[in-house]
This record gives C-alpha cells, structure tokens and sequence, in this order.
C-alpha cells in the first residue's frame, strides 16, 4: 500500500493561518480520497512559514470497482421512461436484464463502475482542494488568475511504496507537480529531491528546516528556559506569542539580550507589551525582584557570530521602542500628578465617540457614575467612591500609553490613578472594571470595583438595547454576549442580590437624555426627505419621536421639548423628566423584558456547562423575581440536585398527576379551579388526609420558601405524594355530584399552588 | 564602474546603489513625482501605472510628506518630510523576493549576518481604494521594506497583480549606517570636501514646516483649495474624450489625479491643523477616495491604461 506525501510551497504565509491551513488541507485532501473510495491508514499534516505538508500513509493502490445494482421501469413500459432510466444509467438496452417480480417483468441495470488508480485520485483532489482552498484571505499574483494566500511556487506530491517512488501528475496553472522542494530560504536554498516523507524530513533537517511546528515551539521553549535559567531567571510564559514565533522561522535561534537599564523601571507589563506587539520577543522576569530585565528574540537563522549582529540589531531597535514607551509613561505621569490630574483626559473624552446614537465616551462616563452610584448599596460600596471610580476608569484610555498599546486600558488606569495619589479602592477598580473579560478571566471581589464594573457593562448593554443593536447570530459587533456573562458572573461569584430589572431602569433614563441629543441633531442636519424616510427615523423611541419627526415646521417644538429634557435631567428634577417621557416608559416596557430573556439565555449556557438541565433551569425562570440571578441560580441548583434523589421523583410525579387532571378538567370546564377547597365536603379517609397533609405541609413550606432554603421546601412537597397518591386510589375526581367534584378540583389546584412555589413543575422534563 | 562592494558610507550613497541595483534588473529609473505626496504609492508610476493591462517597471525615489509626523527635527526617527524608495513591477515576477534581497545586498547588507523575516502585513490605502497583500520585510528586527502584491487600487481589480517594494529610506539607511539620530547621519560622503549631514541639509526644513503644518498654516484658505481640487478634478474627467481643438482622443486622466494628489495633501495637512474631527475624518478620505475611484476609471480608458482604439469603420 503506497504513502502520499504532498508538499505547497509558497512564499511566506502568515504564522497565524499555518496551522489552521495545515489542518484544512489534511481534511480536504482526506475526505476526498475517502469520498473516492480510498481509504487509508493515517494522515499528518505540518507546517513552516514556507510550507504546508501533508503525509498519508497506508492508501489504496486504487480505488474498489463498485456494483450496483438498479430497478427500472416494467417490461412493456413507454419508451420514454424507458430511454430515461437507460440515460440515467448510462446503458443501451440489450444491456438491461428482465426480471420477474410479483407485479410484473420490469427491467433491471447492473451498473458497474470500475476502480480508479490512486494518481488519478490524488491528481483530481488535490488540484480542487488547491483551487477552493478556504484561505481567511487569499490573493492572486503576476498575470495568472490562482488564488492562493501568497504566491505559490511549487508542488511536490509522490506516491511511494516498496517498489519505488512516482510522481503524481499534476499542473495548476503551469505550476507543474514534482519530487522536489528547496531547504532554509538563506542557509540551504538548493533544490532537494525526495523519495517519501522520512526521506523528506530527513533532508529537510539537513537543509535547516524543522518541519514540524510543535517540534520548533519546544526547541524555542526549551532553549530560551534554558538560556534565562542559566542567569537565574525565568521567560515570561506566552503560548500565543511561542506559536506565532514558531510560525515566523523554519530553523529557530534563540537569542537573549538585554534591556537598558534606562528602561527597567518601566511598568513590567509596559515593557512586555511593546516587546511582544512590535518585536514579538518574550520577556525574561527576575524572579526575585519581578522585573523584566532580559528579552528573548528567535532569529531564523545561524551566523559566522552566534548572532552578535542579529542580537545588536534587535537591541537597538528595541531600545527605540522602548524610548517612545518611556516618553508616553513620563508625559503620561507628569498629566496624572497635575493639578488637574486625570480630569483633564475624562475632559478630552467629551471629544471621542463612543458609538454616534450613544453620544461620547464622557455621556457614557456619566451614566456610568450615575449608575455607579446607585449599583453601590447593593454591593456594598461606599457611594462616592464608586462614583469617584466610575469618573476615572476610563481616563486612561486618553493617555498617550494606551493611545499606543490599546492592550493596556486599565491597567495603565491603575497606574496613573496612584500616581495621582487617589485612594487604593479607586486606582484597582480602574484596572477591574473590565472583568471579567472572558469565561477564565477571574471576577473582581472589591466592591467598588464590582459596582462600576456593573454599570460599565449594564450601560453598555441598555444602550445597544435601546438603539435595537442587539447580537443576531454569529455577530456581535460589541460583544454584548460577553457583557451579559461578565454581568452574570459578578453578581454569582460576589453572590449580589439585586432585581436586574430596577438596575435597567435608571440606564433607559440615562440613554433616553444622549439619544435624544442623537436625534436632535440627526434632525437638525437631515434633509426633508431623510426626516420622511422611515428608516431614519426607526431608531430607539420611535413612537414618540417618529411623528414630531416627520415634519419640519415641528422641529422646533424637538428642539425645545429636548432642551426642557436637559435642563430638567442636568438638576436632576426627575418628576418632571418622568412626566414628560412618555417613550421612555415605553423603552422600558418594551426592551426590558427583552433584555432580560438575553440574559436568561446567557445564564442556560453559563449554567448548562455546570451541569444544570435547560428545562430545570426553564423552570426556575419561569418564576417570578427572575431578574435576581441569584436567587434564581439558588433556585435552580437546589431543584437540579433534587431531582435527583428519590424525593425529586416523588415531587414530580405527585404534583404532575395532580397537574394533569386538573389542567384537563380546567381545559374541558373552561374555567380555572383556583377556589380554596374546602375540607367540610370531604367524603372518605383519604381525602380528608390530603386535606391535612397540605396544611401541614403548607405550614412548613412557606417559612422554608420564605428562608429560601428551596431544598427544605421541596422535601416537604415531595412528602405530599403518599396522600396524592392514597386520595387518586380512593376517590373519583370526577364526581357525579358537581359540588364535590369541584371541590376537589379546587383541592388539586391547592397542590398545584404548593408545589409551584420552587419552580415551574409544568416544565421539568421526567 | 559604480563601487557597489562593502558598505555604503553615506544617505545618498544608499540611494545611488539601489537606482543602479534597479535600472540593473530592467527598471525605467524615474524622477520624484513634482508634487507634495504622503508616500511613494501616491506618484502616477504606481497608483495610475498599476492599473490595466499593460506591463510596467519603474523605480524612483519619492519625497514623501506626512505634516501631522514632524517634531521640529528633534526625534531621531520622525520626520514630516522624509524620502521613499519605490519600485513597481507589473506583473509581478515569480522570483520578486529574490530580487528584493538582492537590493538589500547591494546596500550592504550581509545576508550571512543579518536575520531576514517577511511578516505578515496587508496594506489599504483607504484614501486610494486601493489594498494588497504582502509582508513588512525584518532585518534583525526592523522593519526595513513594506512588500505588496497589489489586489485592488482605486476600485479596481489588479490584472495583472503588481509588485510593490517600498523602502523607507532614512531610516534604512540609519541601519545600514549604523548612526541613532537621523540629524546625524552623513548625507553625502564623510570625507568630502564639504561633509553634509542630514541635519545640514534638513534640520531647519524641519522646524519650518513643522512650524507651519501645526500652527500657521491658513485652514480656510486650505479647505477652498480641497473644494476647488475637488470641482476640478471632476471638471477634467467630464470633458469629452474628443479633444475639439486637435480631434483626437484624449482623456486627461494624470491632470485629474494630480487634482486628487493635491486634495490628499490638503487633507493630511488640515489633520495636522487638528481641525478635523473623528467624523469628518472618514467623509474626507472617501471623498478624496472618490477622487482615486474617478481618475482611476478614466485612465483605463486611456491607451497606457490598456485601452485598444477601435479600428475605423
């Protein structure tokens, strides 16, 4: 059985497509050989800056023949149909074979469509996958119409088994398949012939090149350990970078240098940052002291001098870099130390947009600390100080710092909010007000830092809410998945009890003041046509809006009704805000649930990866004070847990029969069962029991719902089901006698009343 | 015999060596385009020249100006007025990064020694409609060269592909002559007669202009002069392609597009005024896009874009 090696050589691919590209060329090229009927034993796929290589081993000489056998039309049937099956077939007719079958002579096809050599195989495959290839981006070059992610230069692609080696032939637009591929661009560029992938390796390691991108990241990891070890320090581990500087050489040099001294007292992550973003060198950190003192480069070749030059080249342009972050640090301190401090950047916001519905960053600062300051009680914080916060969290993002390293947001903010002497909770919840960034990222525990890093994402989340930006599918401009599972997390972890839904109110109010500002200029600079155009108008608050817009003689009345918003808003006379909004009671009404069931939705996915049922979780939503997620997730692991254990069963499938036959008088009645029942009607033993057991029970319920102590609650639904099931065994529901049968329907709603106080029953699968 | 062995010792010495490296390889040598631009790019042998079917190869240097870069000469690597190498060749040969090396060589620089990387970079010039892709080249590091194989320029698709190489030249030069100041890096030969540095002959330029692009240039007189460049340019593609005084077909592509060089000029330097907002900033580049978008449909309509006159009925 033959082994396929396939070799594109191209010029430089982009280190952050190798091996996503690798991998797609391993798929395409397998799935089509299988497709084709040629299996085979195993398949690797590798990469270099230069190269994508593919070997398969164990393939099919050739593919199977493969018999079919095909039913047609009766013996007797209309030509035409006949003609058809035969087209279809690809037979003439003294080809076909008349058989009898119980209704009938009809004729049959025996299609045999034979084996195809491998070559053939491999030929077709390859050229396809090369021609449909799904490069991110792709380019074409000189005068041919190929695409490829760089210019493509050759194509090495052999079969080879015990007898020999052979070439597959192949031409894509005159780049003509062979045995050959060329080492190290600057150390071996001669041409190298192969006869199979180990021979292929072999040579290509004599010729510098290491083809395998895993075996590089080792040698590189391996190497720089071993090099700051040497000096008593430790490399800064960063997978993505080690992975985009195995992607960049094809023979890794590892080289260390130092950093002037005139830089060590740069931020730790100042340094990292600029080394990695321009010169994507690791930082070496002195253990002892934390600081970064060393860096490591990885050159793509060996020289006559061990590097010296390649190493004094990097330092200097190093150096460079490292003078203009030094420059934006000093310029930056000298601002944060100011009279003004960082007021004079949250000032300089008032001129950057934040999105252009939305108004600035400063608007959004504003909210931010509006919100802030509500969020603070409910977490714990002190008032003014998450205020404070909310004011210079994003100061830092006019710095010329993070002007240059966007990366830095907030942790730069940390830095010169010290530097400015502010007090500690202030400068941390500069840095934390992010978090959590992603799903691994840890969550801020300060208060402070938890209420503005709330408001950030709440204000965020309302505002695209309010101007229907909200994520469709896959896109999610702003990423507003991530705010609503940052929201989530801080209120989980710091264990926050608050009604989401209250915290949403004051952020429509907020929004409703900048998109007026919005819309009252939009309107101001509109054509008449624009302002008739529906379009234009359908952003938030279109009810009210909408109408005013439409004519021009009544834009003054906007100006005006918008200018009284403002001066009311700005001395906080809120009344007469609240009288006048009509459409911002609507915006509330209208997107908070809609918001809400957006976080609901987030929190499944957070709690499914918990382990937590959807339909459980379904069940817990579907109670009211859903909005406190707390209180909800409290809910839905005690039920998740409970239904588990044999009680959970026991609760399930009494208040389920009790549910069922209710619901169904209920259907068949047209009316709703809920009057108290009363014992007094109570015919037999059974009956009168279940009376009992639900007051007992309902005596111990309540507290237990009341303490939230929701396992506790459902024990004692769970111990309602031996009544439940002794009152189905003895009585008919259904009585002839219309009182008695009301009253126990009324008796079952009490069960439906009191095993509905955890969560939803209706909807729990089981 | 030009002395192409060793290290070059001075700027233009680095200069001279890649014209003569150039018109080696089958370049047409071409002079800096008479007109203020942002980079080499913008000159009518590239923007206008990459366009069409025709083939193409040129190489020039171009004095490029970017008034919001300018420290009144005192950074060691920032100018606001500074010199790009430039070398298009359409269409692109398939051993392009070997000649490209090879220019490296010719200036110098060891390949032995030095560590040569193509990392990726895609170019877009939004204010040409134009993009490509391509690597920024490293020497040891340093970003020496921006290499493109242009996809698209002024809206339309590149057949054949272009190659560009641009060399931004002082500060490659720097490297190659090893100085860390700009202001001191020798210009012409350290032992002639007369011993220039580049600060001899561009320190005071620096201050002057830099003077100027921040804080005095006229902004109202600017923002007529991009309106006025804007009317004409479009004035000039409206005319009829029949010349009536000669009667033959000309379509005025290259007066057109240095209508649009010039209200890209204008732009960077009313952003160096720093009174163009975030805004606004979009709306002037795509309508000085829209100027790239225009000169570019007409000049394929021209004979040097590709056009074949129609035989006589």
């Amino acid at each position: 059985m033959p082994d396929l090696l396939i070799e594109l050589f191209s010029e430089e691919i982009p280190a952050r497509m190798q091996a996503r590209a690798a991998e797609d060329l391993k798929k395409r090229v397998t799935d089509g050989l299988v497709e084709a009927g040629l299996t085979y034993a195993g398949a690797a796929a590798l990469s270099t800056p230069r190269r994508l290589t593919l070997a398969v081993d164990g393939l099919l000489a050739e593919s199977p023949t493969i018999r079919e056998e095909r039913k047609g039309p009766k013996v007797g049937a209309p030509d035409k149909a006949i003609e058809g099956f035969l087209r279809g077939a690809g037979l003439t007719r003294d080809q076909l074979e008349e058989r009898e079958t119980p209704k009938g002579a009809v004729y049959f096809a025996m299609i045999e469509k034979p084996g195809r050599a491998a070559a053939e195989i491999i030929a077709e495959v390859l050229e396809d996958c090369i021609r449909t290839f799904p490069w991110p981006k792709s380019m074409r070059w000189g005068a041919g119409s190929l695409r490829w992610v760089r210019p493509l230069h050759s194509i090495l692609c052999i079969l080879s088994d015990e007898a020999g080696t052979s070439v597959v032939d192949l031409d894509i637009d005159g780049i003509k398949s062979g045995s050959s591929t060329r080492g190290h661009r600057f150390m071996a560029p001669e041409e190298i012939t192969v006869t199979g992938f180990d021979d292929y390796a072999a040579k290509l390691k004599r010729a510098f090149v290491v083809l395998d991108p895993a075996e590089r990241q080792a040698a590189i990891w391996q190497e720089a350990s071993n090099q700051a070890f040497a000096n008593g320090l430790d490399v800064v581990e960063d997978k993505g970078l080690l992975a985009e500087v195995a992607g960049l050489v094809e023979w890794p040099v590892v080289l260390m240098g130092a950093i002037d001294e005139e830089f060590l007292e740069l931020p730790p992550e100042v340094l990292q940052t600029s080394m990695k973003e321009h010169q994507k060198f690791f930082s070496v950190k002195n253990p002892k002291t934390g600081r970064i003192e060393r860096f490591i480069t990885v050159a793509n070749r060996e020289t006559a001098d061990n590097g010296a030059t390649i190493l004094a080249g990097n330092q200097k342009v190093l150096s460079a870099r490292l003078a203009d972050a030094k420059f934006f640090w000093e310029n930056d301190l000298r601002t944060a130390r100011s009279e003004a401090g960082m007021s004079a950047w949250v000032e300089n916001l008032g001129n950057v947009t934040f999105h252009n519905k939305l108004g600035t960053q400063a608007a959004r600062i504003d909210r931010i600390a509006a919100l802030a300051r509500e969020i603070a009680p409910v977490v714990g914080a002190d008032a003014d100080l998450a205020e404070q916060s909310a004011r210079v969290a994003k100061a830092d993002l006019s710095s010329e710092m993070v002007y240059e390293f966007p990366e830095l947001q907030g942790l730069m903010g940390r830095y010169y909010a010290e530097a400015a002497g502010l007090p500690q909770e202030v400068a941390n919840a500069c840095e934390q007000h992010y978090s959590p960034l992603g799903p691994g990222d840890d969550v801020p525990s300060e208060p402070v830092s938890v209420a503005v890093a709330l408001a950030d994402k709440l204000d965020t989340l309302t505002g695209f809410w309010a101007i229907d930006e909200k994520p469709t599918g896959s896109k999610d401009p702003y990423a507003l998945r991530r705010a609503a599972l940052g929201v989530i997390r801080l209120v989980l972890e710091n264990d926050v009890r608050v009604e989401l839904l209250a915290l949403f109110a004051p952020c429509w109010k907020h929004h409703f003041f900048d998109v007026s500002a919005f819309w009252e200029k939009a309107c101001r600079n509109a054509s008449d046509d624009e302002l008739r155009n529906s379009e234009f108008c359908a952003g938030m608050f279109n009810a009210g809006w909408q109408e005013a817009l439409k004519q021009r003689p009544r834009l003054k009345e906007i100006d005006e009704k918008t200018e009284a918003i403002r001066t009311e808003f700005r001395v906080g006379k809120n009344t007469a805000l609240d009288a006048c909004l009509k459409t911002q009671a609507e915006l509330e009404s209208h997107f908070g649930p809609d918001l809400l069931s957006f976080f609901h939705d987030r929190l499944k996915v957070f709690l499914r990866d918990q382990g937590i049922r959807h339909d459980v979780i379904d069940a817990c939503i579907a109670m009211d004070g859903s909005d406190d997620l707390t209180l909800l997730v409290k809910r839905a692991r005690a039920l998740e847990d409970f239904m588990k254990t044999e009680d959970g069963t026991n609760l399930l499938q009494g208040f389920k029969r009790a549910n069922n036959i209710l619901s169904q008088a209920e259907e068949k009645d047209g009316v709703e069962y809920s009057y108290g029942a009363d014992r007094k009607f109570a015919e037999n033993d059974s009956e009168t029991a279940l009376f009992d057991a639900l007051a007992a029970g309902g005596d111990a319920i309540s507290p237990a719902i009341e303490a939230e102590d929701f396992a506790a609650a459902m024990r004692g639904m769970a111990a309602l089901r031996a009544p439940i099931d002794a009152f189905f065994e003895a009585v008919q529901v259904n009585a002839e006698n219309e009182i008695v049968r009301r009253n126990r329907l009324n008796l079952l709603n009490q069960i439906r009343q009191v095993c509905g106080q955890v969560a939803d029953l209706t909807k729990v699968e089981g | 015999m030009t002395q192409t062995n060793g290290a070059p010792r001075s700027f233009q010495e680095i200069i001279l060596r890649l014209q003569n490296y150039w018109a080696a390889k089958g370049c047409a040598v071409m002079q800096p385009y008479d007109m203020e631009v942002g980079a080499g790019t913008f000159h009518p042998a590239t923007t206008l020249r990459s366009l069409g079917t025709k083939a193409w190869a040129a190489a020039y240097v171009q004095p490029s100006r970017r008034p919001t870069d300018g420290r009144y000469g005192e950074n060691p690597n920032r100018l606001q007025h500074y010199y790009q190498y430039q070398v298009l060749i359409k269409p692109s040969p398939p051993n392009l990064q070997e000649l490209y090396l090879g220019s490296l060589e010719a200036i110098g620089v060891d390949m032995a020694m030095h560590d040569i990387r193509f990392v990726e970079d895609d170019w877009e010039s939004p204010t040409l409609g134009a993009w490509g892709l391509g690597w920024e080249v490293w020497c040891d590091g340093m970003e020496v060269s921006q290499f493109t194989y242009f996809q698209q320029v002024g809206g339309h698709d590149c057949h054949p592909v272009s190659g560009e190489l641009t060399y931004g030249l002082e500060r490659l030069a720097m490297y190659v002559l090893g100085v860390d100041h700009v202001m001191d890096m020798p210009y012409n030969d350290p032992d002639a007669l007369i011993p220039l540095s580049y600060g001899d002959v561009f320190k005071q330029t620096e201050e002057e202009y830099a003077r100027w692009n921040f804080d005095v240039a006229n902004t109202e007189v600017l923002l007529r002069h991009f309106e006025e460049a804007e009317a004409e340019c479009a004035a000039i593609l409206a005319q009829e392609h029949q010349d009536p005084k000669t009667g033959k077909r000309i379509i005025m592509a290259h007066p057109a597009y240095d209508q649009c060089i010039k209200a890209s000029h204008i732009f960077n330097l009313l952003d160096a005024r720093g009174v163009i907002s975030v805004t606004e900033r979009q709306a002037y580049i795509g309508r000085v896009r829209a100027l790239a978008k225009q000169c570019a449909d007409a000049f394929v309509l021209t004979e040097a874009g590709g056009h074949v006159a129609e035989t006589a009925a």
